[in-house]
């Protein structure tokens, strides 16, 4: 199983390196699809030159990654393109190890429940195969390095990658079940880009029933190893504040980096809600629906936990699509990272309703943001409208998406006569 | 999404499409042409008129009086220019200058990559001449520009003297808010685009200017004046730009309203307009003038100086004098007095011109087709691709009669699938890769070893890479899975499909005449073409409808709209010079249309051919 990993990191990695070479490169980075306000190395080179200046690098409102990022690119910056790569590389190897161990606990768990005959006779055609399963991890990793979406990000050095490098890291640390590298990466991840705080949901729930605690609000131990998680996590992403502090002896981040993901005060286009929405409003509903916006990611945290308590693995590739779809800077880089789940729900494929007009919307769209793009920009002749229309469509594809998985998954998790009638409903 | 969530009638509707796709494919293609060629019927074109408020409701009075003077200027600049053998700009300085200009010279040079027939040039050096008048009524943070260009021979003369005649005129008027920039410029496009990257200050083809000593304001909109006699019988507008782009309605509703105003006879495509819209030779009149715009429009390139204004925000246009045998005759007296009410209108302007539509089709210069009345057409058609691909997407998911288990099926046959499918996408890509770059890198070596010129060298290779493609990728498949599956070829057919599709409908949105074009060639083979139609006719078919074809077609055609037929043999010719005018469009001024052509449309046609041989 090496060998086909190794050779797609190679083909990966050298697609990569080709277009670091060519003349794309340049007019990547400068997509707003594929870097943000937050991720754009461009700011990051200012970021440094400010650093290396002896002036904070937050003076000027251009640089907002955190300072770690910084002082990471501070000895890497002349090994940037191969950082992009390794980072790629770490992703899509951490989301392999991942994938292969959630799916040998998925394989143990369905077949002690076919020996206790658990299973009605109808639904054995989604019990899955080993041999089927063996290629889920490959896929996955596939999936990940050669999404043109991932491509495009790493090609533009978005640093989008590493932030999802780090919830990858998360991912396997939780499936393998280390409680206190799951919390520590969860952290680094919330503190790159405070979004992935909603993920601590599904971690608890994993991390839960792998120690067998059952959640009961009621029992001592769930509480107790639920305040141990806070504990880790709350201790390490002070620690990590702090250390930010120390490196650039002043506070100057907080507002910089979480006042400008929280507040939105950049309206650059981009393939998010946001940016059309607050430009048009009048200044006095800002706050509200600001509030209103932001508060909508994090929602979705507590219905979804509740209705996916059983599967926090799923419970989690939902949670990074809503904060792919709803933050309040997404790239394309954001959307490769859920998209590399897919082929573990592989075998539900067949029930997801509208898959091809989803599928076919989702293709048009992201060939189409180039095209207003220049028509807006360039050609002067279309305008904003546009390009928004592009950008909700896109949305309302990727969420029509999410939302048919979802129901699909509970469908398909629910056993017997449930189980029957829900899978008429969807085919 | 209603109908799309109730399983039965979703099913009800995914078997009527697929049980009467046929039928409404052809009913969609049918309806899509009629609707296209209703959009010259001018009960349904909207007329046209002025959006823009500040050039509405102004009034303006024209007095240009010295259009004898300006003709004697012109007569002096023809002999000098005679003199020299080339631009006088010696002259054009000192003449300028004592028009009370600031004025300042432009030097450039170009090599092109392989010698123009057309205008026989090869390496190009020329020098503009602008002079700008300052606003004395504003802060200069905006011009205006007329141009006029210096061409060789006896072209354009009056033009020039008009132009300086202007200069002259307008120096002494105190309403100017706008800085009027006075543009002379050699070899046309090629001066024009030095003169534009110079001022913007981008460099995006690789051409040598000298930085320009003197600049206006942003420039908001440009005339680019062309005349060659002394008294003219019509004005022509000329719109079409780079790559198919329009200024705004505005501009030509500007020139219209003054045409009207002074008296001018005006026509757009060379064709006035006629009154007799009901009777069947006015409809033909009217479809034949919305062809040519549709045709020009398509071929993405400028037809007119102004064409490379456009590509920088700035609305511009080419006005030209049509001396025909009419008996009617307008005086440079009268064409001065539309060109000081153009001006001056525009000077009023409060914001860019962007009230009135960008995307048009004009069948008249008093009516227009917009955005969402010939997009319908291009529409109906796009939706074929679709229905086609849904219904190739019905036969991929159900599962084959005779397994009981189709899941296993699809899955022991995932992995060959997806190389029988690669393969033919990336080798018809390499194809269209060589198609673009081989031309120009191999001129050399086809000069070497073939007795032709260049140009010909050039084009001559376009055509056998593209010829060569017919023969290369077909059945390479079978190297790499064995036989072609019934599975394998619907699979390349859907991802073609839905590539075209994308493709189609992104180039409509830039480009709308050359979407709709090959929409009309390439959407009957992408619908039609299976493995199991007769191979030869179809072959056939597919040939013709390829996009070489469709040029050569549309060369033909475009003679015959033009009202200048040709025979064959010089049908050939004109369309070898098409082929190295697209080339030499692309690398000059960056027309996106032989790229276009070359690395997306003829892969994606080469992908038809593929499932026409699969076996």
């Amino acid at each position: 199983m090496a060998a086909p990993l190794t050779l797609l990191l190679i083909l990966a990695v050298t697609i990569r390196a080709a277009l670091y070479r060519s003349s794309l490169a340049d007019l990547i980075a400068e997509r707003v699809e594929v870097v943000s306000p937050l991720t754009a190395w461009k700011r990051v080179v200012e970021g440094l030159a400010l650093l290396d200046l002896g002036v904070s690098p937050y003076a000027g409102d251009v640089f907002h990654e955190t300072p770690l990022i910084i002082y990471l690119f501070h000895f890497l910056v002349d090994y940037a393109e191969i950082t992009f790569m390794v980072t790629d590389v770490i992703t899509a190897v951490a989301l392999y190890l991942a994938v292969k161990d959630y799916n040998k606990q998925v394989f143990r768990k369905q077949k002690y429940a076919l020996e206790a005959e658990r299973y009605p006779l109808d639904c054995l055609e989604l019990i899955r195969s080993p041999k089927e399963m063996y290629y889920i991890p490959l896929k996955v990793a596939m999936f990940y390095l050669l999404n043109p979406f991932t491509i495009l990000s790493c090609v533009a050095k978005s640093t989008c990658g590493l932030n999802n490098a780090v919830i990858a890291l998360f991912i396997l640390t939780t499936i393998k079940g280390n409680v206190l590298l799951s919390a520590i990466f969860l952290s680094l991840a919330t503190y790159q880009s405070i979004y992935p705080l909603t993920l601590c949901a599904p971690a608890l729930l994993y991390l839960t029933q792998r120690q067998y605690i059952p959640v009961n609000f009621r029992r001592f131990s769930f509480w107790w190893f639920v305040a141990q998680y806070a504990f880790m996590y709350l201790g390490s992403l002070f620690v990590m504040i702090c250390l930010s502090f120390f490196l650039l002896g002043s506070w100057d981040y907080l507002p910089s980096v979480y006042g400008f993901i929280l507040s939105v005060p950049d309206l650059t286009p981009n393939i998010g809600l946001f940016w059309y929405f607050f430009a048009e409003m009048f200044e006095h509903f800002r706050l509200f629906f600001l509030c209103v916006f932001q508060i909508n990611i994090f929602f979705y945290t507590i219905p979804l936990s509740i209705k996916l308590k059983e599967h926090p693995v799923f419970l989690i590739f939902m949670q990074l699509a809503v904060i792919s779809i709803f933050k309040s800077y997404p790239t394309v880089g954001d959307i490769a990272l859920y998209l590399a789940f897919l082929p573990v729900w592989s075998h539900l494929h067949r029930f997801l309703r509208n898959i091809f007009l989803v599928s076919c919307v989702l293709l048009a769209c992201s060939a189409l943001f180039p095209v207003l793009w220049h028509l807006w920009i360039y050609a002067g002749s279309a305008n904003s409208n546009f390009y928004y229309a592009i950008t909700l469509l896109f949305n309302v594809a990727q969420v029509g998406r999410t939302v048919t998985e979802t129901k699909v998954h509970l469908a398909a998790s629910v056993s017997g006569f449930v189980y029957r009638s829900c899978c008429l409903t969807v085919t | 999404m209603g109908l799309l969530s109730d399983p039965n009638r979703r099913r009800a509707l995914i078997s009527l499409l697929t049980r009467l796709n046929a039928p409404i494919c052809v009913v969609c293609y049918m309806a899509g042409v009629v609707w296209f060629m209703g959009l010259a019927f001018e009960p349904f074109t909207l007329r046209t008129y002025m959006s823009e408020n500040a050039m509405g409701s102004t009034m303006v009075e024209e007095r240009f009086p010295s259009g004898e003077r300006a003709l004697a200027t012109g007569r002096e600049f023809a002999a000098h220019k005679k003199k020299v053998g080339g631009m006088p700009v010696d002259w054009l300085v000192k003449t300028m200058q004592a028009r009370g200009l600031e004025v300042f010279t432009q030097t450039f040079s170009r090599t092109l990559p392989f010698p123009d027939e057309n205008k026989e040039r090869y390496m190009v050096k020329g020098t503009n001449v602008y002079g700008i008048l300052r606003a004395p009524r504003a802060p200069r943070t905006e011009a205006l520009v007329l141009s006029a260009p210096c061409t060789q021979g006896d072209h354009n003369n009056q033009a020039v003297g008009l132009l300086l005649g202007l200069a002259q005129y307008f120096r002494n008027q105190i309403y100017w808010a706008k800085d009027i920039i006075f543009l002379i410029n050699e070899h046309d496009l090629i001066g024009m685009q030095a003169w534009l990257e110079g001022y913007h200050h981008t460099n995006t083809t690789g051409m040598d200017w000298s930085p320009l000593q003197g600049r206006g304001g942003s420039i908001q909109a440009a005339l680019s004046l062309e005349l060659s006699s002394d008294v003219i019988t019509s004005m022509d507008l000329v719109l079409e730009g780079l790559n198919g782009q329009l200024p705004n309605l505005d501009l030509a509703n500007l020139f219209y309203a003054f045409c009207q105003k002074i008296g001018v006879l005006c026509t757009i495509q060379g064709k006035l307009q006629r009154n007799d819209w009901d009777s069947v030779s006015g409809y033909s009149h009217s479809v034949q003038t919305m062809m040519l715009m549709v045709m020009k429009q398509a071929s993405g390139r400028p037809w007119g100086d102004h064409g490379l204004f456009l590509r920088y925000h700035i609305e511009a246009a080419t006005i030209k004098g049509i001396n025909s045998f009419r008996q009617y005759k307008t005086d440079t007296n009268t064409i001065g007095r539309l060109l000081e009410g153009m001006y001056r209108k525009l000077n009023n302007l409060l914001e860019r011109l962007h009230q009135s539509y960008f995307f048009y089709l004009m069948p008249s210069l008093s009516h227009f087709v917009s955005i969402g009345y010939y997009m319908p057409a291009f529409g109906l058609l796009a939706v074929i691709l679709l229905l086609r691909a849904l219904d190739l997407w019905v036969q991929l998911a159900s599962p084959p009669p005779g397994t009981e288990d189709g899941v296993v099926d699809t899955e022991q046959m995932w992995s060959p699938d997806v190389l029988s499918v690669l393969t033919p996408l990336v080798i018809s890509h390499l194809t269209g890769v060589a198609l673009y770059y081989l031309p120009i890198h191999f001129q050399k070596m086809a000069l070497e070893h073939f007795p032709v010129s260049d140009t010909e060298a050039v084009v001559l290779t376009a055509i056998a890479v593209y010829t060569a493609g017919l023969a290369l990728p077909h059945n390479t498949h079978r190297f790499v899975s064995g036989e072609g599956t019934e599975h394998g070829w619907r699979v390349l057919k859907l991802v073609a499909v839905l590539y075209l599709a994308v493709l189609l409908g992104c180039t409509a949105l830039i480009n709308f005449s050359l979407g709709f074009i090959l929409a009309l060639t390439l959407v009957p083979v992408a619908a039609f073409v299976t493995p199991h139609v007769p191979k030869v006719p179809s072959a056939f078919v597919l040939v013709i409808l390829s996009p070489a074809c469709t040029l050569l077609f549309s060369v033909f055609f475009f003679q015959e709209l033009q009202e200048v037929p040709i025979s064959f043999q010089d049908g050939w010719v004109l369309y070898l010079s098409v082929i190295s005018q697209g080339i030499l469009d692309h690398s000059l001024y960056g027309s996106l249309v032989y790229p276009l052509i070359a690395l997306l449309v003829y892969p994606c046609w080469l992908l038809f051919w593929n499932i026409l041989f699969w076996e």
